[in-house]
């Protein structure tokens, strides 16, 4: 963490984690539903634009073989955005794809969720439902892979 | 040597805006969006997106679109615009083993924890033409069945402590990865820059590099121990943040080839394997590139390099269908110059040529005229 850190910002294991845990359902979350999911926190809080939204590209790795050396695929295209709140809270946001509204929005979330008294009303009328609607597509996706599960056998061949 | 030309501006800026009305076709015909390509064609998109080397499915739908469905020049167009972007690093490694696995077969092992999931597949399809889709006509929703196990091991590790199929080197922390995009290409080149160019090489020519293996050119005995299709997550380590970020998940096809090796002087007999990793669902690029990758080690196991899918220089030369495209197409554009030069040329050689046969012929009359038919002329002389 940068030496000027302010003191509400997540420091320790935990918060590290559980912040992760937030920026991953803004991440799943598409730009649209992001912005309504925003509207439970109106008015938003004043701010300024410490890095504005910056389209960009990230080169995805991958390992040998799933777990060997790693090596580079292919790049994506990824948008970043820093802001701070009037009380010097900083928000950043790393969101795949090239929507500069969405990084805006994730960097406002993620200053709000690091502000004491707001984590839990982020979490609760941002970050649960994103990372339900994510959980509920990823259920859909497993269910109707399910159902294509086969099972092979193999037949002695009656050889004379 | 080219040599530029001028003009022929107006030509080309009506050439441009004729191609723009081709392209859209009928107008009374509903134009593409965006989200048609993406949703409809996303085989098509994976492809441009993998060999653009560029993972957009907007910008890869648009290529398609630009590009009139021509997929090599949507390639080119993905990565011309990748080069306006700067990059801000490296993500860390995907790990395929937690994949939200959409599909995943394996040809060699029937049982395994998490089963064989068929997913959306065009295996086992008679390839008959179906004129229900040509009317678009209702779509049954597909079925769901209860989920029992989520886990998905990948095969390969399953099979780890016998030693029977050879297991991943595990890296050293600080050994840098190559990137080709960052320097120039030079031999001989370490396997993370090979499986680099393979993921982004031409699926044509890496399907008949694969195939030339099966035919006997460099046999590498190849089984499919395991392909899987589906969704990852990719992370990046922010410095300022001090750690490694979600930013979404992408989807990826990977192949686990298994390849029997009867063994070397350096290595044991077992099985071998080789590596596919592409962006989207391209099962047919993901095989080829592990069918590749297996046959380019045949140094680091000792094989003998008798074919070209062995030879490093030739494959990872001739696999980038950008630079193949360019360097083949560029001949369309005006060598008039070049090939004044070269006229004047054919025409001294042709001069000398003529020169050449007409003074052979001269000694040769010559010769005849001394030889037995001269001789009965100087007798009829006589």
């Amino acid at each position: 963490m940068p030496a000027e850190a302010p003191p509400q910002s997540a420091s320790s294991d935990l918060s590290a984690d559980a912040r992760r845990r937030m920026m991953a359902a803004l991440a799943s979350a598409s730009p649209e539903d992001l912005a309504t999911a925003l509207n439970a926190l109106l008015p938003l809080p004043a701010h300024e634009m410490v890095r504005a939204p910056e389209t960009g590209l990230v080169m995805v790795r991958g390992r040998m073989g799933g777990t060997g050396a790693p090596f580079n695929l292919g790049e994506v295209t990824v948008t970043r955005c820093v802001v701070r709140l009037e009380n010097g809270v900083a928000g950043s946001s790393y969101v795949m794809g090239r929507s500069k509204q969405k990084a805006l929005h994730a960097a406002l979330v993620d200053a709000l969720w690091q502000l004491p008294d707001m984590t839990g009303k982020v979490e609760e009328a941002i970050v649960a439902p994103l990372a339900a609607r994510a959980a509920a597509a990823d259920a859909t996706v497993r269910a109707e892979t399910a159902a294509t599960k086969v099972d092979f056998f193999t037949m002695v061949r009656g050889d004379d | 040597m080219y040599v530029a030309v001028k003009g022929g501006e107006k030509a080309i800026r009506n050439a441009h805006r004729l191609m723009a009305t081709k392209r859209r076709g009928d107008r009374s015909v509903p134009g593409l969006t965006l989200e048609q390509i993406a949703g409809q064609l996303a085989i098509a998109v994976a492809r441009v997106m993998g060999e653009g080397s560029l993972y957009d499915e907007g910008l890869a739908a648009l290529a398609i679109k630009q590009a009139r469905g021509d997929l090599i020049e949507a390639v080119f167009l993905l990565r011309a615009y990748r080069t306006t972007l700067p990059r801000f690093g490296y993500s860390e490694p995907v790990d395929t083993g937690a994949m939200l696995v959409e599909r995943r077969i394996s040809a060699t092992f029937k049982d395994l924890p998490g089963g064989q999931l068929l997913g959306p597949t065009f295996d086992y399809t008679h390839r008959l033409l179906d004129f229900k889709l040509a009317a678009d006509g209702e779509l049954d929703a597909p079925l769901t069945a209860e989920v029992t196990e989520t886990a998905m091991p990948r095969v390969t590790d399953l099979l780890s402590g016998e030693g029977l199929i050879e297991e991943d080197v595990q890296p050293e922390e600080t050994a840098a990865v190559g990137d080709l995009t960052r320097e120039p290409l030079s031999f001989p080149a370490g396997r993370d820059l090979r499986l680099q160019n393979l993921a982004r090489g031409d699926e044509g020519f890496l399907l008949a590099l694969a195939y030339s293996t099966q035919r006997g050119y460099g046999r590498t005995h190849p089984f499919a121990g395991e392909i899987r299709y589906g969704a990852v997550e990719v992370e990046f380590f922010a410095e300022e943040l001090g750690f490694a970020v979600p930013l979404g998940r992408i989807n990826v096809t990977e192949c686990q080839m298994v390849n029997q090796f009867k063994g070397s002087a350096k290595v044991p007999p077992q099985f071998t394997r080789g590596y596919g990793l592409v962006f989207g669902q391209v099962e047919r690029k993901a095989m080829s590139m592990a069918m590749v990758d297996r046959s380019l080690r045949c140094e680091e196991l000792g094989e003998e390099r008798t074919a070209p899918a062995q030879d490093e220089e030739f494959v990872m030369s001739h696999s980038d269908n950008v630079q193949a495209t360019g360097f083949v197409e560029h001949l369309k554009l005006p060598h008039y110059v070049d090939f004044q030069a070269e006229l004047d040329l054919v025409r001294r050689m042709r001069g000398e040529w003529f020169d050449r046969q007409a003074a052979d012929q001269a000694a040769a009359s010559e010769a005849i005229g001394s030889g037995p038919t001269g001789t009965s002329e100087k007798e009829a002389a006589e």
